[in-house]
Formats: C-alpha cells, structure tokens, sequence
C-alpha cells in the first residue's frame, strides 16, 4: 500500500500551489537500521517531490550515518543518485576523525555537491569538538554547505541499541562561532527551542550564516512557527522532509497552517541560494588570499 | 491576495477525537490565544467537531496526570460549557483521576448529565489496575468510549505518570468487551509498533492517529494491523501533523469509504448516537 503513493483520493485540495521553495535539503535513500522504513529508493523520492510540487533534493545515504567509515556509503551514494542528477544531488558524509577526510571532502566538491553531512551524536563528537570545528573551516575554505542532524527519531521511540541523543545547541553555536569561518551551516530536525537557543546565541553575522528546516516545529494551536518566523524571519528556514524517515506533507502544512498576514510576507530560504552562498563565500577568501 | 476557504484538509467530513484546551486555572498566560488558535486552525483544515478535554490544571496547581479532585471538577465544567456554547463544534470528554474513585463515578454522571459524550483516561492509574473496572462500568452505563492515554512500548516508568501501553489497556478492555477504548496518539511517543500487535485482537480496542510522530510507515502499518474501522483521525497537540496525516492518509492507496471510516464514520459509530450534530450523516453507515 505505501509504495503506491497513488493519485489523491480526492478528499484533500490541490497542494501544489502554495509558499514553498523548490528544494529539499534533507533526504535521505537507503534503510535505517532500527526499524523498517518503506521503499527508501530513489525512483520513489522522484515521485514524492513531483507530487509535493518540490524540484530537487540534497540526499544523503541513511545507513552511513550509523557506520564507522563513510567511504563505502558515499560510494554507493553516488551510484545510485547518478542517474537521477540534477534532481537528486549527493549530500555525502565527511567524517573529519577518519583518515582521508579531506580527500573525501574534495570529491564531493569535484562532483559538485551542494552539502555534504556530519553526524557528531553518532560519532561521539561533544559540543566544541576539534575535528567538528575543521571540518567546518574546511567547507567553508571549499564552499560547500555543512549539514548537521539533530535526530533521526523521537527520543521517546528509540531502539534500546540507539544510544546518541540529539544534537546540542551548544554544538552547534560552537561550530558557527568559529573565528575567520566562511562555513555556511544547516541543521536538520531542530525543535523551536533548539532553533531559538542556536539563533539568539550568535552575533547577527554569525546568524547569516546558519540555516534550519522546520519539520520538528509545531503548529498550531501553539503556534511555534508561525513564532519563529515573526520572530527570525522566514529567510532562515529551507524545507527539509527527512524522506524517507518522515512524512513529506509536514512542510507543507505548517506553512499552509500559518496566519494570513504571515503567510502573505512568508519569503523562505531557498536551499540553492544557500549553496550558493556558500560557494561565493569561499571565492572571496580565495580572490583576498 | 486572500486565500482559499476552502478546508485544507477537504470538504468531507472530519472529526477531531483527542483535542484539549486550556482554561483560565491552567497556568498559561496565553490560555484563550490558545484556544482560539485551536478552532481557528481547525475551521481552516475543515475540522467538523473537536472532542475535547481538559486535564485538570495541566500541572499549575496539581500534576497534568495526577490532577486533584478539585481541578479535575474545575477543568470539567469548564469544558462542558465550552462545549455547550459552541454550538456543535467542540464536545466534551470527561477527564477523570480513578484513584478518587467516587468523586471520578460522580464526575462522569455529572458530566454526562451536562453533555458530555466520552470518558478520558490519562495516566493516573495503569490501564489494568483493577480501580479503572468502575470506571468502564460507567462508560458502559452511558454506552460511551474511553479516551486513554497511552505510552507506545513502555519499557519502564516515565516520569510524572503511571503511563500504560497497548498491552495494558488490552487487558482493560478485555474485562469490558462491550465499551470501546480509543488508544491515545499512535504518533504519541512510544514504539507504535509494539502497539498493534498488542492490540490487534481485541476488537474494542480502536486507535487514534494522533500525536507529533509522524513516521512513514505508522499509519501503514496500523491499517494492516487492525484495519481502518479501528482507526480514528485525531490531532492532540498538534494539529500541523493532524494535517500532515489527512494529507497522506489520501496517497496511502486506502479506498474512499476506508478515508471516510478515518476521518469521522468511525467516530460516529463510536460515540452515543447524536453526538455530531453538525456532521451529515448521509453515508454512515
């Protein structure tokens, strides 16, 4: 049933017009190993962002998050989203205590990737970890956006041998504050109070350049996006599903859910400007170098 | 630029079986924003009525799952009244605390009496303690469903409640064959998976699909399991991943009459006759 994902019964109005942008920053392909998760193929993701009106996304390969040497995920990363690029772009995995970390990191930017992820829970990694904050410089002297994942699942479902917590906000901060660091930040899977402890703990500088999808901020009737937005602007948040893991309508409905007048001046971040940004900011360094 | 009325999550019917609310004695300064926020969002995603409850203080001055005698009374005339004046949009759970046993027996008669339409459980007793038993003969008596909190998977105590699991308040409703238990929040934390195993046979056990977890798979899963006539649409806390859920609930492949079942056919069945005033009831059966 669920690898269908036939035509609307009709029951539900049209969602392809609405305030979104066109990328997703965070997708995942492949299986997850503390449950089953339907058809995390990417012929299905091509199917799911036509049917959710989105044009591309950065995917990452979910198994390698949970793996000690990324090489072989990246490599099967880039196998399978081959044939399906542009629409589907490598965010692969540089994990910056294993050795050749850099070389992995300059693959990914010869093969043009807009991102490429860390997973510091998985890996042991506190808040102010050394390798963390190199490979930070690191993409930000490469030009490529570094995506950090708050969690996977809900703290209160989690297998009993899924022993990372979430992602800290002073992991976080630590990493954007980084003196002299060009790196262009997105974290995945934030809560409001992890958004608002990260923002509110940076200098309006560092806050430019850190971004967050939205998925684990709630709706009404607590309304924490639509606060989120009045409060940050609406330019710091990219959509992020965590496809294959959750489902992708979530987005959608928190920005459908928002109060006229937000919605109407609702600009959100659009994950292609980012990378672009980022790719900007490390030709300045190098032309003033 | 105005946007569309027209409900986001579709003109059919829809009923919202685990909604809360707030009162002035719950702690929050923004209660009534809340609560207005609430039939706002529903009106805009086409929520027909919002069966509610309010737990007691929600911790302000007894704790969210143990709530006092004289909150649970406070926070059940309130939502009794709320109800009654809103025309048919919002009914009333009565949200009782069993370890007071007579004064949960004199609230469920007194809120019946004032309009009520269901029982709500929450975490002060497990689901199988043997002080829920009155309890069921009570809903049984107003031929009413039972709204009971539950832990998906509960491998150990939590803090601030003696919360069950699917396994536990299977063995509730097994000793009360003719009441139905609704198991809170499938998407409530917890290992669902767990959940519909547990519950699978035993017929007078049905499922919200409520609650912030929204994993691909759950609500899947859950069909296979018990079938959509055990499942029930509901938000709780959240009514972005009520949405999210009527969203993919229209792509998982179910049929029109199994979404029907889901969005309010159920419900209709579950709760006394005439509960839903302003849902049609042309193809309810």
């Amino acid at each position: 049933m669920n690898a269908t994902h036939q035509a609307s019964a009709a029951n539900i109005v049209d969602t392809t017009v609405s305030v979104l942008a066109s990328v997703d920053v965070h997708c995942w392909i492949g299986s997850y190993p503390f449950r089953e998760v339907p058809h995390p193929e990417p012929e299905l993701l091509l199917k799911v962002l036509a049917r959710e009106g989105l044009q591309s996304a950065w995917v990452g390969y979910l198994p390698g998050a949970f793996h000690r040497d990324p090489a072989p995920a990246n490599r099967a990363l880039y196998a399978a989203l081959a044939p399906h690029r542009p629409t589907l772009r490598p965010a692969p995995i540089v994990r910056p205590d294993w050795p050749g970390w850099r070389q992995e990191l300059a693959k990914a930017v010869e093969l043009g990737v807009p991102a490429v992820r860390a997973y510091p829970m998985q890996w042991g990694y506190g808040p102010g970890n050394q390798f963390l904050a190199e490979l930070a410089m690191a993409c930000g002297e490469a030009g490529v956006i570094l995506q950090l994942t708050v969690r996977f699942e809900d703290l209160r479902q989690r297998h009993s041998m899924d022993m990372a917590g979430d992602l800290s906000a002073a992991a976080v901060r630590a990493i954007a504050r980084l003196p002299e660091s060009r790196c262009h930040l997105m974290v995945l899977g934030a809560g409001r109070e992890l958004i608002e402890e990260i923002h509110w703990g940076l200098t309006p500088g560092e806050q430019l350049r850190v971004w967050y999808d939205f998925g684990w901020v709630w709706g009404p009737p607590d309304d924490q996006f639509e606060q989120l937005v009045r409060t940050m602007g609406g330019e710091r948040f990219v959509v992020g599903t965590a496809w294959p893991l959750r489902l992708t309508q979530q987005s959608r409905a928190l920005v459908d859910l928002l109060s006229e007048e937000i919605q109407r001046a609702l600009t959100l971040g659009e994950g292609t400007d980012v990378a672009a940004r980022a790719r900007n900011a490390a030709k300045i360094r190098v032309e003033n170098g | 630029m105005t946007r569309s009325e027209t409900p986001l999550g579709g003109p059919a019917p829809l009923i919202d079986v685990h909604a809360h609310f707030h009162t002035d004695r719950t702690g929050r300064a923004d209660w009534s924003r809340y609560n207005d926020s609430r039939i706002a969002a529903g009106r805009r995603i086409g929520i027909s009525c919002h069966v509610a409850s309010v737990l007691g203080s929600w911790g302000h001055t007894s704790p969210t799952y143990f709530p006092s005698p004289v909150d649970v009374t406070y926070a059940n005339n309130w939502m009794t009244t709320y109800a009654r004046e809103s025309g048919g949009e919002v009914r009333a759970f009565i949200a009782v605390n069993p370890n007071h046993t007579s004064h949960a027996i004199d609230e469920i008669i007194r809120g019946f009496a004032r309009g009520a339409i269901g029982i709500k459980l929450a975490a002060s007793r497990r689901a199988d303690d043997v002080l829920l038993d009155e309890i069921g003969a009570a809903a049984e008596q107003f031929r009413a469903p039972v709204l009971h909190h539950v832990w998906q998977h509960r491998r150990r105590d939590w803090p601030n409640q003696d919360a069950s699991d699917g396994v536990e308040l299977a063995r509730l409703a097994v000793r009360h064959p003719t009441v139905t238990f609704i198991l809170a929040h499938i998407g409530g934390g917890g290992d669902y998976s767990h959940t519909f195993p547990a519950v699978r046979d035993v017929p007078n056990v049905v499922m919200d699909l409520s609650g912030s977890g929204i994993d691909r798979g759950m609500m899947d899963e859950a069909v296979l399991w018990v079938g959509a006539k055990r499942l029930l649409w509901a938000a709780d806390l959240t009514l972005c991943t009520g949405l999210t859920k009527l969203r993919a609930l229209d792509v998982m492949g179910l049929s029109a009459d199994d979404i029907a079942d889901i969005r309010w056919r159920n419900a209709l069945r579950i709760f006394p006759t005439g509960s839903f005033p302003t849902v049609a009831t042309e193809g309810a059966a």
